[in-house]
């Protein structure tokens, strides 16, 4: 493994090397690429492990310097794959898993680390000193899953790191054994890897274990409340960790967020005085702030609860929790202040306290300002990072490279894992200490490239971070935008990178991507099923009587948990169990089990479909004193403020294990308590069928020629979340019920492992998920059955993973994962692939799964048919995951978001304070809105009145609105949006006269423009909906109908459509309008010549004279025929050709109509007649025009006879008249004095310049060309180079034509004057 | 009008070995006298169109482009006036307007020592005026004057006739009464490709079932139906234009 590496490191194989010689050994490409490094060949049998060797590498290599955070093993093998051999204690010892469900693996290594040379960098005063790890309890969500089961289990409490160091050796000693691996290379002695994360030995555990197992029992209800969710997680509190960062800084961080109300600030050695509400200062460096959100999110080392010395009483603890969740339920603002003060009072208690002595339980309240000493410290938390201080930046760049293949091969089993762990490096708060601390490195052997420290400093790691956030930049743009945000204004990326910071922001900008983490919740409203609970479903009178009896009952044990689950003392057991057994008990006894499963089903459904659970969060229910408080119209403000609180600020890491939030901890409680098989089985059955029922959900294929297909595509997204998340929900209790039989504390024996697994193989699975992954994968749906799978999966035993079947279930997880690249492509939308990637990548890390899983499995053996089905619309090529989805499934996602938010606000806290609270400004619309109160009540009303209709008068009610909300939108398409697409064409136009500079800019000028109009959709949707809504509703619905009901129909339909059509046109309609003037615009731009300045002209002509029949010959007939002309005149002609005068004369006639009819008329014809008779002209000029003189009689014209008798002259006038009157265009009568067309006047020997010069007083009598233009026109004709004749000639003309118009006389007859001129024209030559 | 296949191939065969000039659709005219004119120029086009593609190679080798030119270039030093250029089209069986390309293409190589772009060759094509060699500027205009089954007159002729024939049947259309979406109104929505009309209602002809329309303006003939076919058609099937096309309408007003 480390030869691998030291290759690397040395730079004798190239990164990109390696990688390919680890896609030989993974997955199913391994054929294509055979082009194995030499030295990497002989290393074959090494591929397997390597993966799990540089993450462990990587995370041994940085373990001194993340103090941010949770550590982020990743599940590799090594690290638990002999957990099975070993005794309980041993194993607790090892890896402090079993009991607590810990996820946190220690890393072993196969490679001797030099764990002990680390181990005595600490200082042990540092070390004793606040070296507590009360770990990762999380004070906001204090759910317990499994209590009656897990109230054993509790946080280990801190331990001193001396002692943990002595007794690391113990337990490595007691385990060497344990970490004997079957490598043939592997070197002979290994040492667990220890060093930093590592827990206290067996003993030492088993005190702490004890001593928080008492102190859980003591209190009782609360045991649950540090239960697994919260000590699953206390490993990843590194007990280096807290001795080694100060302790204090949050803590000062809370108390400038949180700074004493009253006088008695005891804060003298700040400078700046604290105040509740900080204005903001605008700060160059991050241009993007906008009020900040970050709520110095306290990063968990530092979280309150993880800084309670191990002597601290729970009390202390459940204080703040209490105190917390007060707030979040706090009825009272006062009362919230005062939680707030003693909280900060405690933390600031705690932060006083750096040298581990213990907290005085019984004095929270007891401010101890003066003792601060962990102040200074504060000044070097964050150090600046450098990037001329990067060392080894060859090896980091490899080390980045190789990593970075390796996330995007999916050869990590958690991609967010790892950019957590990237996250942590680019964060790492370094210490002052760190460029002083040369002992940190090896000396001795550090010759070895890969046990050199390349990440001993802050630089190092983060440029290794901002390297490999590089290359994960397609990722990363695809986070939600907060996230994107605190990114972008990362100033380490934008020192590290200009480049990555530049794209961020770009992203950031461009990114629509806003979730937020606290959905509405779905009206909590208890369901009536009349199709399936009334009387004639139950086979008695008393079944029926007891059931009705059961469901009130059922409400009440709810109401119960609702209104006091919350409160301190009050257990779920203590006070319903007895209450649901009964109730059981009568069920059983009518065996109306089923009735109740499927009525607890929907109510779960209904009550959690939510991703916090619903229900519990007061945001639906928000106290009326608060919203006094704060004003019913802040409901937004109030909304993100709640967010804050409820939605945990802590960081967990990005794997958490699965828990029960919310509601469902209702549902999961009341079926540990009623522990009824009869309805477990009901249930299970119940759950199933909606599964199977749900996970069948195919989408309707859309028409996208049809305008509604923007609305239908987002209506459909929503149907799909909500189904997935159903999906999900019910999945995860299917998964509970079925594995709650062989659930265990602790990992079972190998032996016990091998009989479980002989013994469970002969069961058949309750529902066949490997069938339904394979049909998905097969019939491409894998995005709605993949997260359910998951969520099923995550609940599994320690047995069932092995399991032939759900061993095979795995597998085809695994390879699903591997196969699905990263990548934007037509099969699959990239966001579809994240979130799949997202919830697999989750369910490796869980704790019940096996780690070898994931780097030992053999990805091949499973085949997987990608059968491509693309008849129908298959759910995977269907962008339906947005981010709102991705966060709402995979919440642990903000844990990106929350790192680096705590970054934020502890450099900013040290720069002053960029951290702001939210301004509570009224600057919203003043309109007034419907509380919440409100809109639950009239909600709940409608509710009730459909409930006594028919439920025909609900289909049809909702029919309408769908229909009319969706009409609405297109109705705002067609005409408010038209009308702003023509007005932007206009300005448009305007625009692009001005200057042909910035197309981009010019179109987001004019969009700007109308968006302020766009508002006016809402207006006019409101209207139109009002208008159509009770015209339908009237029509569907029976004449019978009485009036109240069909006016409140009528109502609730308009409603519904208005909140249905304005919803999407406050959404959507500056993108639709920037659509559809973009569309406008390049349709302009792509027309060629767009003859913009004769718009106006074109405008005149475009109508037939009144009257018009449209018989004029066609153009394309008379282009045609003129071409003939053009043809005779131009030659060859055949002997004795000519044209017949009448004949063109008649088609000059022609012509002339077929341009007043306009009808026929295209741009292109109208151009090519005007080229064609200018052409025609310059022929006739230059007497090229083989003229046969019919039987007309030229006498019959006066005015023809003064013409020299030349028909041609008949023949110009007319042409002269046709341009004149006829084209709606210019006509390009410059051609005439071409190079090409004088030419023909030259070539003629007995020059006609007669002809030439009538032309040209013609265009000036007709108007058709300024006499300047024609005399420049004329001046560039002398620059050719002509014979000198000619050119004298020319000379001459150009000179008569001048004088004559010089002259300004009044001009009595054109044509005598030219015979005149002429004449001297000749008589000069 | 409906035109035999008998007919079709008669002028088909006749169309095997003549010019695409002026004085060829004249003896056309003449031996098939009941054909009308643009019928007949359609066809020719078409056949010479396909004559053209096959030997379209040949004429564009360098050593062919090298001949060309000098053939020109002394032709025009022997007599300037004379048509030499159309005449050179005529013996080496190609149409005048490509050889005129070609020949300007290979001049405007040698004067400005660089490929020319092919918008410039184009513009210039259109209004020779605009070629910076008086006599070359003739030549070219004669060339593309003369031919008539290519060149920017024709095209554009051919164009005018298809909009002349759209306007036509949007006529008819209204006439019977039948609603309809036009092809602009289809690409305000946008489609990129669409067929004329879009029959908002179908319609049953001769037990067909007609979803919509697409006039060409040219002669139908079995490799012209074949192409569109393949180019444009399943375009518009695939794009749902029509869900269930059983039959399209090749329309061909004469």
């Amino acid at each position: 493994m480390a030869a691998v590496l030291e290759l690397l490191l040395r730079e004798e194989v190239a990164a990109s090397a390696v990688v390919r010689w680890l896609r030989q050994g993974s997955g199913p490409r391994a054929a294509e690429e055979n082009h194995i490094h030499e030295k990497l060949v002989s290393l074959s049998l090494l591929q397997k492990d390597f993966v799990p060797f540089l993450l462990n590498f990587l995370r041994e290599q940085t373990s001194q310097i993340l103090t941010n955070g949770p550590s982020t093993p990743a599940k590799t093998p090594n690290s638990k794959a002999h957990g099975n051999q070993r005794t309980g204690s041993e194993r607790r010892a090892g890896h402090a898993t079993g009991s607590n469900n810990s996820r946190v693996q220690l890393f072993s290594e196969r490679t001797s680390v030099t764990s002990c040379t680390t181990d005595t960098s600490f200082s042990p005063a540092a070390a004793s000193s606040g070296s507590s790890s009360f770990s990762g309890s999380n004070l906001s969500s204090p759910c317990s899953d499994f209590p009656s089961m897990v109230s054993t289990s509790s946080p280990s409490f801190g331990y001193s790191p001396v002692l943990n160091h002595s007794e690391k050796r113990s337990s490595q000693k007691a385990s060497l054994g344990s970490f004997l691996t079957p490598m043939p290379e592997a070197p002979p002695v290994r040492r667990g890897r220890r060093k930093g994360n590592s827990s206290v030995s067996a003993s030492g555990r088993q005190v702490v274990r004890d001593l928080g197992r008492s102190l859980a029992e003591d209190e009782d209800g609360k045991s649950e409340s540090t239960s697994w969710s919260a000590g699953r997680r206390k490993q990843s509190e590194v007990p280096l960790v807290s001795a080694r960062s100060p302790p204090s800084q949050l803590n000062l961080n809370n108390l400038e967020e949180f700074p004493p109300m009253g006088a008695a600030s005891g804060w003298t050695n700040k400078s700046k005085p604290s105040r509740r509400i900080n204005p903001t200062p605008v700060s160059a460096e991050r241009p993007l702030s906008k009020p900040k959100m970050c709520f110095t999110s306290t990063p968990v080392s530092q979280s309150p609860a993880a800084r309670f010395p191990s002597g601290t009483s729970l009390e202390a603890f459940t204080a703040i929790q209490e105190g917390n969740l007060t707030s979040v339920v706090g009825s009272n603002l006062q009362e919230e202040r005062e939680m707030l003060k003693k909280e900060r009072c405690k933390l600031l208690h705690q932060a006083s306290s750096p040298a581990g002595l213990s907290l005085d339980p019984g004095t929270p309240m007891k401010p101890s300002y003066a003792r601060s000493a962990s102040l200074p410290a504060e000044s070097h938390l964050v150090t600046c990072a450098d990037p001329a201080k990067v060392s080894c930046k060859k090896q980091l760049e490899c080390l980045a490279q190789l990593y970075s293949s390796c996330i995007a091969e999916n050869l990590v089993p958690n991609i967010f894992l790892e950019l957590f762990f990237v996250l942590q490096l680019l964060t790492s708060k370094g210490t002052s200490a760190e460029d002083g601390e040369s002992d940190l490195e090896v000396n001795e052997g550090s010759e070895d490239a890969s046990r050199k420290q390349h990440f001993r400093n802050v630089h190092n790691c983060v440029y290794f971070a901002v390297q490999v956030l590089d290359y994960q930049y397609e990722i990363i743009s695809h986070l939600e935008k907060g996230t994107l945000k605190l990114l972008a204004e990362n100033e380490r990326i934008a020192s590290f990178s200009p480049t990555l910071h530049e794209k961020l922001r770009q992203a950031y900008e461009s990114s629509t991507a806003k979730v937020s983490l606290l959905l509405p919740c779905s009206v909590q409203s208890v369901s009536f099923q009349p199709e399936t609970d009334n009387r004639s479903n139950f086979p008695s009178d008393r079944a029926f009587h007891i059931f009705k009896k059961q469901r009130d009952i059922f409400y009440e044990l709810l109401r119960e948990w609702e209104d006091n689950h919350e409160k301190t003392g009050w257990d779920f057991e203590r006070v319903l169990g007895n209450k649901i057994r009964a109730m059981m008990a009568h069920l059983s006894a009518t065996c109306n089990h089923s009735h109740f499963a499927r009525l607890f089903q929907k109510q779960l459904i209904q009550m959690c479909k939510g991703p916090i659970g619903g229900g519990t969060s007061w945001g639906d229910t928000p106290d009326q004193d608060v919203l006094n408080m704060l004003g019913s119209d802040n409901l937004s403000r109030l909304k993100r403020l709640q967010e804050r609180f409820v939605v945990p600020q802590s960081i967990r890491g990005p794997c958490p294990s699965p828990s029960f939030t919310g509601c469902q901890q209702f549902f999961r409680d009341f079926i540990l308590s009623a522990g009824s098989y009869q309805f477990n089985q009901h249930l299970v059955d119940s759950l199933c069928l909606k599964i199977l029922e749900l996970d069948g959900l195919t989408l309707i294929e859309h028409e996208h020629s049809d305008g509604e297909a923007d609305m239908d595509e987002q209506d459909e997204k929503k149907r799909f979340t909500v189904v997935l998340l159903s999906l999900r929900l019910l999945a995860k209790f299917l998964g509970f019920l079925v594995f709650l039989p062989y659930r265990t504390v602790e990992q079972p024996t190998r032996d016990l492992l091998e009989s479980a697994v002989a013994l469970r193989n002969r069961t058949q699975p309750v529902l066949d998920v490997l069938k339904l992954l394979r049909q998905s994968v097969r019939d491409r749906h894998a995005i709605l059955t993949i997260p359910w799978i998951v969520e099923f999966l995550s609940l599994v035993d320690h047995i069932a993973p092995f399991l032939d079947y759900y061993r095979k279930v795995f597998c085809l997880l695994l390879q699903i994962y591997r196969l699905m690249v990263l990548s934007e492509d037509k099969e699959m939308s990239f966001l579809n692939k994240l979130l799949i990637l997202a919830v697999l990548g989750w369910l490796f890390q869980v704790p019940s799964v096996p780690e070898e899983l994931f780097f030992t499995t053999d990805v091949r053996k499973e085949g997987l048919m990608m059968d491509t089905v693309t008849s129908t619309r298959a759910l995977d090529s269907v962008p339906l995951v947005d981010q709102q989805l991705l966060y709402t499934c995979c919440p642990y996602l903000g844990e990106l978001r929350k790192l680096l938010a705590s970054f934020v606000a502890g450099s900013g806290a040290k720069n002053g304070g960029f951290v702001r609270k939210i301004t509570p400004t009224a600057a919203e619309s003043l309109a007034p809105k419907p509380s919440v109160t409100q809109r639950k009540l009239q909600a709940e009303l409608e509710q009730a009145f459909f409930h006594n209709q028919p439920p025909s008068l609900r289909r049809t009610v909702e029919f309408v609105a769908e229909r009319v909300g969706s009409n609405c939108v297109k109705h705002i398409k067609a005409t408010l949006v038209a009308e702003l697409v023509q007005r932007a064409e206009v300005m448009l136009q305007d625009k692009m006269k001005e200057e042909d500079a910035n197309h981009d800019k010019l179109l987001e000028e004019v969009c700007a423009h109308l968006y302020e109009e766009g508002a006016q959709a809402l207006v006019r949707g409101r209207e139109f909906c009002k208008k159509k809504g009770p015209e339908a509703v009237r029509v569907l619905l029976p004449d019978e109908t009485s009036a109240a009901v069909l006016n409140s129909a009528e109502e609730i339909a308009m409603e519904l459509a208005t909140e249905k059509a304005c919803g999407w046109l406050s959404a959507n309609i500056a993108a639709l309008i920037k659509r559809e003037v973009k569309a406008t615009f390049n349709r302009m731009l792509k027309v060629p010549g767009l003859p913009l300045p004769s718009e106006d002209a074109l405008e005149l002509r475009r109508d037939c004279p009144p009257g018009c029949q449209h018989h004029a010959p066609f153009p394309s007939q008379i282009i045609n025929e003129i071409k003939d002309v053009l043809c005779i005149a131009v030659g060859p002609r055949d002997e004795g050709e000519v044209i017949d005068y009448v004949w063109l004369e008649c088609l000059l006639g022609r012509l002339s109509q077929t341009l007043r009819c306009r009808k026929f008329m295209c741009p292109t014809s109208e151009q090519q007649l005007a080229k064609c008779t200018v052409e025609l002209a310059s022929l006739l000029v230059s007497d090229r025009v083989p003229l046969r003189l019919g039987l007309k009689p030229p006498e019959k014209s006066s005015e023809r006879l003064r013409v020299k008798n030349s028909p041609t002259y008949c023949l110009l006038k007319q042409l002269l008249s046709v341009w004149k009157e006829d084209f709606g265009m210019p006509v390009p009568l410059q051609l005439m004095f071409s190079r090409k067309n004088i030419a023909y006047v030259a070539e003629v020997k007995q020059r006609e310049w007669d002809l030439f010069l009538f032309m040209l007083r013609g265009l000036v009598e007709y108007d058709l060309m300024g006499i300047s233009e024609i005399e420049s026109c004329l001046h560039s004709l002398k620059e050719l180079p002509w014979p000198s004749d000619f050119l004298k000639e020319l000379e001459m003309l150009s000179r008569v034509f001048i004088s004559e118009h010089n002259l300004e006389e009044p001009r009595t007859n054109p044509c005598e004057l030219a015979r005149q001129s002429l004449g001297t024209v000749t008589a000069q030559s | 009008m409906k035109l035999s296949k008998a007919q079709y191939d008669e002028i088909a065969q006749f169309l095997g070995q003549v010019q695409p000039t002026r004085q060829s659709l004249r003896k056309l005219k003449q031996k098939f006298p009941s054909q009308s004119q643009s019928t007949l120029l359609s066809i020719f086009s078409q056949e010479y169109q396909k004559q053209v593609k096959r030997t379209h190679a040949k004429h564009h080798t360098a050593e062919a482009v090298e001949t060309y030119y000098q053939r020109y270039l002394n032709g025009v030093m022997k007599n300037a006036a004379a048509p030499v250029l159309l005449e050179l089209a005529n013996e080496v069986n190609f149409a005048p307007s490509l050889m005129a390309r070609i020949v300007l293409e290979r001049f405007l190589q040698e004067q400005e020592q660089a490929i020319p772009s092919k918008t410039l060759i184009n513009s210039m094509l259109r209004d020779p005026s605009q070629i910076p060699d008086g006599v070359l500027a003739n030549q070219v205009y004669q060339c593309t004057v003369n031919d008539c089954c290519y060149g920017p007159l024709v095209d554009c002729i051919k164009h005018a006739i298809g909009h002349e024939h759209e306007v036509l049947l949007r006529e008819m259309l209204l006439e019977k009464n039948l609603s309809f979406i036009a092809e602009d109104q289809l690409r305000a929505k946008g489609y990129d490709k669409t067929p004329d009309f879009i029959l908002e209602v179908p319609v049953a002809v001769e037990g067909h079932i007609i979803h919509w329309i697409e006039s060409k303006a040219s002669f139908g003939d079995e490799s012209s139906h074949q192409a569109y076919l393949q180019d444009q058609f399943w375009s518009y099937w695939n794009r749902k234009v029509a869900v269930r096309l059983k039959m399209f309408l090749f329309l061909f007003f004469s």
